[in-house]
């Protein structure tokens, strides 16, 4: 059985205690995000919601588990505001497929 | 010429056609594999667009009124209203097999039957603002869990297609081309000494008659 986690900043995070997700608010130290991070992803955890504050500094460790099968790390915005790296995300995977980006064309001219 | 040394028999020859018949089954399945791969990816992917603006709009809706209810309530109290959430969640996942591809699939289910049971806390010593935020947030979670399943199934397409397009390409551009190349090139050396052999039969035999009945002497 999984469970679903939350990785960010206190205040754009601590909601999801709510929901029944598990919070794990980050520090200031970087390297003991990235422990933090990486503890969670050898965890029984299926789903990660990480800040797209803090995955802009985890970048390399995201792109380990791309391709592994668990778990799903999913960028949401945080309180300071989307920054758009989600949909970044997703347009990366379209032109590691296609080759080039023909979804999200019409957008970005 | 063929770019890598083949020898020029009959064996090699056989070997060659059987792995070029291979070659082209292999290129023509992987090529279905990749166009199907592509149109469910395609679809997955506008999927995953819509879902994502629609969410990451909600979150930041949800947000400001975390930001309201912060500011609304002391520190403390908000921590200890948070502290012990009534509600988990669990995930149960299983495997979907799209195209030899195996995408996640997750079933969610919460430790009380009422999904809307989840405020841990009295309502006496806490803000409105709160209440309102939790729904708000609450209201835009099965959006983030099927979020994140159609999201990891994009990658995990993402990266297959990725393999199998390399692979038709190295199957089309380079295998095939040059296993053709290399049987064509033993088909013509083996022709080649097929003639010379045949000619160097004719002038044996035109040596043997000479000498047999001084054929040369007669025309001299």
């Amino acid at each position: 059985m999984y469970k679903a986690a939350v990785i960010g900043d206190y205040d754009s995070i601590y909601g999801f205690a709510a929901l029944g997700l598990d919070v794990w608010p980050t520090g200031d130290d970087p390297s003991e995000t990235a422990h933090l991070f990486r503890r969670l992803c050898e965890d029984s955890y299926a789903v990660i919601y990480i800040t797209e504050a803090l995955a802009e500094t985890l970048e390399s460790e995201i792109a380990r588990y791309r391709t592994a099968p668990l778990p799903a790390i999913i960028p949401i915005p945080g309180v300071s505001g989307n920054t758009g790296l989600g949909l970044r995300h997703v347009k990366r995977s379209v032109e590691q497929a296609v080759g080039s980006d023909i979804i999200f064309n019409d957008k970005n001219g | 010429m063929a770019a890598t040394h083949v020898n020029p028999t009959r064996m090699e020859l056989t070997r060659l056609k059987r792995k070029l018949q291979t070659a082209l089954r292999g290129h023509k399945l992987l090529k279905d594999k990749r166009d199907e791969l592509m149109r469910q990816f395609l679809e997955l992917v506008r999927e995953n667009k819509a879902l994502r603006e629609k969410t990451e709009k909600a979150l930041h809706s949800a947000n400001q009124n975390f930001m309201l209810a912060r500011a609304g309530m002391q520190e403390e109290a908000l921590n200890t209203a948070m502290l012990a959430p009534k509600q988990e969640i669990q995930i149960e996942t299983g495997v979907r097999n799209v195209m030899s591809v195996e995408v996640p699939v997750f079933h969610v289910t919460t430790r009380t039957p009422d999904t809307n049971d989840m405020f841990s806390y009295g309502f006496a010593f806490t803000s409105s603002d709160l209440d309102d935020a939790v729904q708000s947030l609450a209201a835009c979670l099965p959006d983030l869990l099927r979020l994140a399943e159609v999201e990891k199934s994009c990658q995990l397409m993402a990266a297959e297609i990725e393999k199998t397009r390399r692979r038709v390409n190295a199957l089309e551009h380079v295998v095939i081309p040059q296993t053709q190349e290399s049987i064509k090139y033993i088909t013509m050396k083996l022709d080649e000494n097929e003639r010379s052999t045949q000619i160097r039969l004719m002038k044996v035999k035109d040596m043997m008659l000479e000498e047999a009945h001084h054929y040369k002497d007669a025309s001299l």
